[in-house]
């Protein structure tokens, strides 16, 4: 015991003064810290992850949680946290693993980026009375069009257009495999996004059956493990997507741990009941651009040139570039995902200090794409962190098509983001297979609860751009006179291509 | 320096057109009377005018009009630069005249040039090509001189006071044109500067415009990433680079353009018959980025005719009346009125909806 244990992380208790001894809380922990000896509650605070379903469940208010209740000497460098990692690896000798998003202070940049409205000189526009139009689609776009005369002289097309998704909104659901979440969370969020006109996607974990019903608004992911691959697979998704690598762990591939694959996932997944389903950190048939364009026009000729294709890509530094190479590729659209973006399982080491933030790696992608002349080639979807509809108003500014939320939509179905989704014990049901767990969530009741929150973003983004005078979402995509940067650097004001307040 | 980044121009307005479909010239005093009819629309700080058809002897040349800041320097590099892609076949200052509420702040010359045409490959329209980026560059590199019209018998007349001084500045009455464009101009930044006064121009585009385009981030990057420079700090130019890129590039027609910029709702082309709803569908996936949002009217005009419209929801007013072979447009009834006693035929178009008029002979 040189070590011995360090101090609480938080420190749970209970006001016997409110305590009505329902046990819910005994009940709805599944980490453990409840348990009932005589007529007493005991806690064992170690276990708590702040998750917060006791809290929420207990009908008094009785329960009260603190972080850090034990002090460490307050050291600038040598935080808590860094400590407690090194002990943590001087006992196990091993990669500390974390989930959620990055979770190191940087500053965020959407936080210093202010919007625009209209006073005197144009008039604002007020969406409950005039038409505002928020449809978008994805895919590929001619940069031109061409018409002909018909022998009755009338103009025709002569162009032919590439397969687009149609979006009533331009928030999707971004890729959260079945094994990662629950099926009931996913059911949740297929039967939000299709209420509400939009997408999912399904992650490297194949389609359960159940979500048949809803496969005209998702998007079928292809990972470098190939998992739940086939062509009926491929056939059902209304769109396929191809992922190269995720904000939150650029460069490495993905671990199920065997203990989340149960009879469904292993029949979903098509691997082994029980076993591990490693996804390699490359795709071993793409070492280079031109083997992705190969794997994207094998896609698009198994499912007959029917289905857009996307590309995903982490923001890493080289972001813009390699977005200009996929545009070249026959893919509809190139997904950036963010550091923040939020996983079930990264190495800690991974999620606080790989990639770029999001809101540089669209602004550079929107420049490079224009300045080459291919911005038409590709849609660009931006996800990783983005919290509200400001976020996405000011991603569309920046110049994406349309972004993909996850955490966000987990923490509409209960997710207090509490960072322990690898453990497969999430209390809310989301982030688990148990089964007692994932009954947790009724799928009607948790699709409302989504689909609410995207109408809600919706009905903010139409007043945000009827206030900024604009009436359709092509005008705010890569507007950025629209943007003021706020205490950016010049730096970063260039990136942003952004005039600072007051210019 | 006058001609160097200002912050960005928005304008209010007053705007009129007309076109005589049979080419039969007029002359600028009728315009300048419509304009000056508009003078509560404006603030003394600027108008222009616009005609084609006003330089019969050079059919065939580009008639490129250029402010100066003085004719040593600016001038010296201009005429190196033209003299090196093309020929100029006559140069002279345009001649003006002091008006008391209108002093000289730039020297407007001009030239009648012809572009070597065997120097640009991989153009279908070398001439114009050339001559777009002589125009962009001068204007983005040089200081001290701005070429505000490049198009053929044609020409741009502006500067910053109220149309009747910048009309007897100019006097142009001694003009005559078969399309006249006029803008009276209300700005509200860089008041004093000529180059920010309507119409604008390139090649045989102009634009006169009242209203702001609140889309322009979005259309400019559009219109830049087309080879185009935006110089003049003024939301209205990309109307005119957008026309090139569309009407001259793309080979679209006039109502095609106006469809791109103010493209139906969604709603409406979803309730289209089949072959109008592909066209329309097909306009709004290519042409998002072309798209103009924000309050505007506008008319644009080539020596082929004129096109005026307004915005998707008409926040800005439009008026269309025609006589025999005239054809009006503008922002009042009474400006038109005042052009022509006798016009028939008054009437609003519909929000969006494209006004056009085109030479018959």
């Amino acid at each position: 015991m040189t070590l011995g244990s360090v101090p609480l992380r938080y420190k749970v208790s209970i006001d016997h003064d409110h305590c009505m001894q329902c046990m819910r809380c005994v009940d709805n922990c599944s980490y453990g810290v409840y348990r009932v000896e005589g007529d007493k509650i005991i806690i064992d605070s170690r276990k708590c992850t702040a998750c917060h379903r006791c809290i929420s469940m207990c009908p008094r208010d009785a329960i009260n949680l603190q972080e850090r209740p034990v002090d460490y000497r307050s050291h600038p460098l040598w935080t808590a946290e860094a400590r407690e990692d090194i002990i943590n690896q001087a006992r196990t000798g091993k990669i500390i693993l974390a989930g959620m998003g990055n979770a190191l202070d940087y500053p965020v940049i959407f936080d210093r980026l202010v919007l625009d409205a209209c006073q005197v000189t144009n008039p604002s526009i007020d969406p409950l009375r005039e038409p505002m139009e928020l449809r978008t689609y994805l895919g590929k776009k001619p940069s031109r069009l061409d018409f002909r005369k018909n022998d009755e002289g009338d103009v025709e097309l002569v162009t032919e257009l590439a397969p687009n998704l149609k979006l009533e909104t331009p928030i999707m659901i971004g890729h959260m495999s079945y094994g990662a979440i629950s099926l009931n969370t996913q059911l949740s969020l297929a039967k939000a996004v299709t209420e509400m006109g939009t997408f999912m996607g399904t992650g490297e974990g194949g389609m359960h059956r159940s979500l048949h019903p809803y496969q005209d608004h998702t998007i079928v992911q292809v990972a470098s493990g190939r998992f739940g691959v086939d062509i009926d697979y491929l056939e059902r998704g209304a769109a396929i997507e191809i992922k190269i690598g995720q904000g939150a762990k650029p460069g490495i591939g993905g671990h199920l741990p065997g203990e989340k694959v149960c009879v469904d996932v292993s029949c979903t997944r098509m691997i082994p009941l029980g076993s591990d389903a490693i996804s390699p950190a490359p795709h071993h048939d793409i070492y280079s651009i031109e083997d992705l364009a190969q794997l994207v026009r094998s896609l698009k000729e198994a499912t007959e040139w029917k289905k857009p294709v996307f590309v995903k890509i982490a923001a890493v530094h080289n972001v813009a570039a390699i977005a200009a190479g996929i545009a070249r590729s026959s893919a509809d659209a190139v997904v950036i995902d963010g550091f923040r973006g939020g996983t079930g399982a990264a190495p800690k080491v991974f999620r606080d200090n790989v990639g770029i933030p999001i809101e540089a790696a669209i602004a550079a992608v929107d420049h490079k794409l224009n300045d080459q002349g291919v911005r038409n080639e590709v849609s660009i979807i931006a996800s990783g962190g983005i919290r509200n509809s400001a976020d996405l108003a000011k991603s569309i500014a920046l110049g994406a098509d349309a972004v993909y939320i996850g955490t966000a939509s987990l923490i509409a179905l209960g997710c207090r983001v509490c960072g322990n989704c690898y453990r497969g014990l999430c209390p809310w049901g989301i982030a688990t297979q148990r089964q007692d767990l994932v009954d947790r969530i009724d799928p009607e009741i948790g699709g409302r609860n989504v689909a609410n929150l995207i109408h809600a973003w919706t009905l903010e983004l139409s007043e945000l751009m009827g206030a900024a005078g604009l009436n359709s979402i092509e005008s705010l995509r890569g507007n950025r006179e629209r943007l003021r940067g706020y205490m950016l650097d010049e730096g970063m004001l260039k990136v942003l291509n952004v005039e600072p307040v007051g210019a | 320096m006058y001609l160097q980044k200002q912050f960005l121009v928005v304008n209010m307005c007053g705007i009129i057109g007309v076109i005589d479909r049979g080419r039969s010239g007029m002359d600028g005093s009728g315009i300048k009377e419509a304009l000056s009819l508009m003078n509560e629309r404006g603030s003394g700080e600027g108008a222009g005018y616009v005609a084609y058809g006003i330089y019969p002897d050079y059919p065939d040349y580009y008639a490129l009009h250029v402010f100066y800041d003085n004719l040593v320097e600016p001038k010296k590099k201009v005429d190196d630069l033209l003299e090196k892609w093309g020929r100029i076949v006559q140069q002279e200052e345009i001649p003006t005249y002091e008006q008391p509420g209108l002093r000289k702040k730039h020297i407007p010359w001009r030239y009648f040039y012809k572009p070597h045409k065997d120097l640009v490959v991989g153009s279908s329209t070398p001439e114009d090509d050339l001559v777009k980026t002589l125009v962009m560059d001068i204007n983005s590199r040089i200081d001290g001189a701005l070429v505000f019209s490049s198009g053929i018998n044609m020409g741009v007349f502006k500067a910053a006071g109220w149309p009747e001084d910048v009309a007897d500045f100019y006097r142009i009455q001694d003009y005559k044109g078969y399309i006249w464009l006029a803008h009276n101009r209300y700005p509200t930044n860089t008041p004093g500067w000529w180059g920010g006064a309507h119409p604008f121009n390139l090649l045989d585009w102009s634009v006169v415009h009242n209203g702001e385009i609140t889309s322009y981030g979005t259309n400019r990057q559009y219109v830049e990433s087309n080879g185009y420079k935006c110089t003049m700090f003024t939301d209205t130019e990309v109307v005119a680079y957008l026309f090139d890129i569309l009407g001259r590039r793309h080979g679209l027609s006039e109502d095609l353009v106006v469809k791109a910029l103010a493209p139906p709702f969604w709603d409406e082309i979803d309730a289209m018959p089949e072959r109008q709803r592909k066209i329309d569908h097909a306009m709004r996936l290519t042409y998002g980025a072309a798209q103009m949002n924000g309050p505007f009217a506008i008319v644009v005009a080539t020596s082929q005719g004129i096109v005026g419209f307004t915005d998707r929801i008409k926040l800005r007013p439009l008026v269309v009346a025609e006589n025999g072979n005239k054809l009006y447009i503008s922002s009042e009834e009474a400006a038109i009125r005042v052009m022509d006693p006798a016009v028939q035929n008054i009437r609003m178009p519909r929000a969006g909806e494209p006004v056009i008029g085109r030479v018959i002979v």
